[in-house]
């Protein structure tokens, strides 16, 4: 890592400096897990579709799903207006369906899970044990449960606590075995918050997705644990094509977190997946990413390539929805997980933290879409660059016509070390109607009024009273994150803004 | 230093009145106490003079050093001098102590034109002072006033106003739910403060602060309004008392 060459600019407080050179480092997760795979033919076409929809063993009316979207994906083409470079993908040179031998029979349980496979999450540091607790006792404080559900290349090998989830009539379990046992919910949801056709990566996670999570929460169930999914991409050449699809039913809440790690390669790998979040009346969702694939070495070599479609619909009326990411990893991102505020008095957040070194480019944001009265959306971005890195927050907020008194309030950051990175920011704003403000600067609704006069008493000016509070307030959406996945997360605490620019 | 003149304040929300009328004069270098029973309006008219929302001024004045500060946003009176230590000190979660004093020196300093303190030496200022009230380095980092218990409230805020410098002092009932203990080191923490030309307007319930704070001037208010002044004697003759006969003579 190239960080001692890197004149820090003045005013880069060194705390800030040491974090970030610790957070992106020598990568810890490069190692690779030597294990008997079973690989679809190289290439995409109308077959391998067939062949991933027969392997998850899919009703007809997926396949046909899938079929549609290959044949749309065809007509579409690839965007280019991020601002990231990178070469042509070559779809045809890679392998959209890789498994462990080992998982050809569905084990009945973790405990049949190849020790290899499972020895692979331990040293990830990921609990696939179900630590049980006994009858009537509370778990202690602090020390929260987790049931993970564990993907590997394009297979979940388990999901753990599903039993006692089902004892609270929440369901958490692979995608592929929700189509399977779950179909009409899969049905009645699937592609309803991200369309097939929406664009050219989801359309073609929709043709070539293989596994990924599912989780339903009935009404007025509060999800008695954390749910959360760790996606490890294991083999060379070959892309992760994962789906995700949240229901949170009325009066529903569930804190959802997805890890990602891959091993260090030298050809750049291709992951796109697809997250899907529905919210019906005064159902809360918090969602929380702590991205970090392999990012390419100091020269740009190699690296996962992150087009991802994350959209949570508020559909109900009060509902409420956190995305939180901490996006360290990747080559190029390509990311904006975005809130639809259909349901009147919806509210969408947006926290991301995004630090780029090297060669990375990220090009993440978000899309508020107001369309419900009353309905209230935050983002605080923050995006660190590094090295030759370059970071763009790209993001849109929209206020329909019928999103009467909707408000907004955007606060982005960016700090360069060095002097050869780059940082940009691309908001669109679009305000069809009176009544609704969009804030770029501080106001007093957002942030608690008491917490603004007590800075503002002691001499803050008012942006830099609501800036001081707000960005203390990620520290703790952070510090919140599950010890587990979220090494990078409390690193990132140390990491101010004095001295950013943007 | 601080002028008062038939200050009439009310509630932006709904036609409430709450000061009636307040006349102050504050000499540099003095300490004057109002007391008063719960509900008088004491803290409302240390809001009212550090600029905060949600109540409407309809009459009188309030000038420091000359300068109308009513007309003034809340940052500009702190640059200006004045500092409230707060009966309820706020929370910020998130953000660092430390973090926030020296936010907090450098935007007054940058208000006023002056060169902002290095961090070096914020370092050093900061821990001598910190040492004086017993504030350990733990304190320091933890975010601002979260999880402190009530006395270690008091003594951030007098941290605070040991800080900045100010030259107009609000202690809105810093004594309260402090223990004997906590209390002399609030006592003495603003004692040191006193230089003869810093003023001080001390809010309080009981006489026992002012033990240790002698004022100058003591002042009793009750419905929104001074009802008396007089010397240290008043504040004693409330402990021995209580407020009735106080209040039934102005009424
Ligand atoms: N923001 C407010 N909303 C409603 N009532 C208020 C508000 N601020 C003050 N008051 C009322 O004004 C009166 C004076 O309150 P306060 O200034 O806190 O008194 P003190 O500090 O002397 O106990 C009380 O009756 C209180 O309820
Ligand atoms: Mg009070």
């Amino acid at each position: 890592m190239a960080m001692d060459d890197v004149q820090v600019k003045d005013g880069v407080d060194a705390e800030t400096v040491d974090a970030v050179i610790a957070l992106s480092g020598a990568y810890k997760y490069g190692w690779n897990t030597e294990i008997e795979m079973e690989y679809a033919p190289k290439g995409l076409s109308e077959d391998i579709v067939r062949l991933i929809s027969s392997k998850n063993e899919e009703p007809k009316w997926m396949l046909e799903w899938r079929l549609a979207a290959y044949r749309r994906w065809l007509e579409l083409k690839e965007p280019d207006w991020a601002m990231v470079e990178y070469p042509k993908i070559d779809f045809q040179d890679q392998y959209y369906y890789a498994r462990p031998k080992s998982m050809e029979e569905k084990p009945k349980s973790l405990d049949d899970v190849d020790p290899k496979l499972l020895e692979t999450y331990k040293k990830l540091g990921i609990p696939l044990k179900e630590q049980a607790l006994l009858a009537g006792v509370e778990a202690p404080e602090g020390e929260r449960r987790v049931a993970v559900d564990a993907v590997f290349d394009s297979v979940s090998l388990g999901t753990t606590f599903q039993a006692e989830l089902l004892q609270a009539g929440v369901i958490f379990c692979s995608i592929s075995e929700a189509i399977r046992e779950h179909p009409d919910l899969v049905k009645r949801y699937l592609g309803t918050v991200v369309p097939v056709s929406d664009n050219y990566y989801a359309t073609l996670n929709s043709a070539v997705f293989s596994d990924g999570s599912f989780v339903y929460i009935p009404p007025g169930v509060r999800c008695p644990m954390e749910l959360s999914t760790y996606f490890r991409i294991n083999a060379e050449n070959t892309g992760q094509f994962e789906r995700t699809l949240i229901i949170a039913d009325k009066e529903a809440y569930v804190s959802y977190l997805e890890g990602c790690t891959a091993p260090q390669r030298d050809v750049a790998q291709l992951h796109a997946a697809v997250v899907e979040l529905v919210l019906l009346d005064d159902a809360e969702i918090k969602y929380s990413t702590v991205q970090n694939w392999y990012p390419g070495d100091e020269n740009g070599k190699g690296g996962i390539y992150n087009f991802v479609t994350k959209r949570a619909d508020c559909r109900g009326d009060r509902s409420k929805v956190m995305w939180t990411q901490v996006e360290t990893g990747s080559a190029v991102t390509w990311k904006y997980p975005s809130c639809v505020l259909r349901g009147d008095d919806s509210q969408g957040e947006f926290y991301s933290i995004a630090i780029a070194n090297n060669m990375q480019q990220a090009d993440t944001g978000t899309k508020m879409v107001h369309l419900g009265k009353n309905t209230k959306s935050r983002i605080v971005s923050k995006g660190i660059s590094a090295g030759k890195a370059q970071n763009t927050y790209r993001g849109l907020v929209s206020m329909h016509p019928k999103a009467k008194n909707s408000r907004n309030y955007t606060q982005c950051d960016s700090l360069l070390i060095g002097d050869k990175c780059g940082a940009h920011t691309v908001p669109y704003i679009e305000v069809k109607n009176n009544s609704s403000r969009v804030e770029h600067e501080a106001t007093t609704s957002k942030v608690d009024d008491d917490q603004l006069f007590y800075c503002r008493s002691r001499g803050m000016g008012e942006e830099d009273a609501v800036a001081l509070v707000v960005n203390g307030f990620c520290k703790e959406v952070l510090q919140a994150l599950p010890m587990e996945f979220a090494m990078e997360a409390q690193a990132l605490v140390a990491i101010s803004l004095e001295g950013s620019v943007g | 230093m601080l002028e008062i003149k038939n200050l009439q304040v009310q509630l932006e929300e709904e036609d409430k009145q709450i000061l009636k009328g307040v006349d102050l004069s504050l000499e540099a270098g003095k300490v004057h106490a109002i007391m008063g029973p719960n509900g008088s309006g004491k803290s409302t008219l240390s809001y009212v003079l550090s600029g905060k929302g949600g109540y409407e001024v309809t009459a009188g004045s309030a000038h420091l050093e000359g300068n109308d500060i009513l007309s003034m946003e809340p940052e500009e009176r702190a640059a200006a001098g004045l500092f409230l230590a707060f009966q309820y000190p706020v929370e910020i979660p998130g953000v660092g102590n430390m973090t926030f004093l020296r936010t907090a020196v450098n935007s007054q300093r940058k208000l006023r034109g002056e060169p902002e303190m290095s961090a070096g030496e914020f370092l050093k200022v900061v821990r001598a002072k910190a040492k004086d009230l017993k504030i350990d380095a733990e304190m320091l980092k933890r975010p601002v006033n979260v999880g402190f218990s009530g006395g270690e409230k008091k003594r951030n805020e007098i941290l605070q106003m040991a800080m900045l410098e100010p030259k107009m002092c609000i202690l809105d009932e810093t004594d309260s739910g402090l223990d004997v203990d906590a209390m002399k080191l609030v006592a003495q923490g603003v004692n040191a403060l006193r230089d003869g030309k810093r003023t001080f307007l001390v809010i309080t319930h009981y006489q026992r602060l002012l033990d240790h704070i002698k004022p100058d001037v003591v002042h009793i208010m009750a419905a929104g309004r001074i009802i008396k002044s007089g010397g240290p004697e008043l504040a004693l003759q409330v402990e021995n008392n209580g407020y009735s006969d106080l209040l039934e003579g102005s009424a």
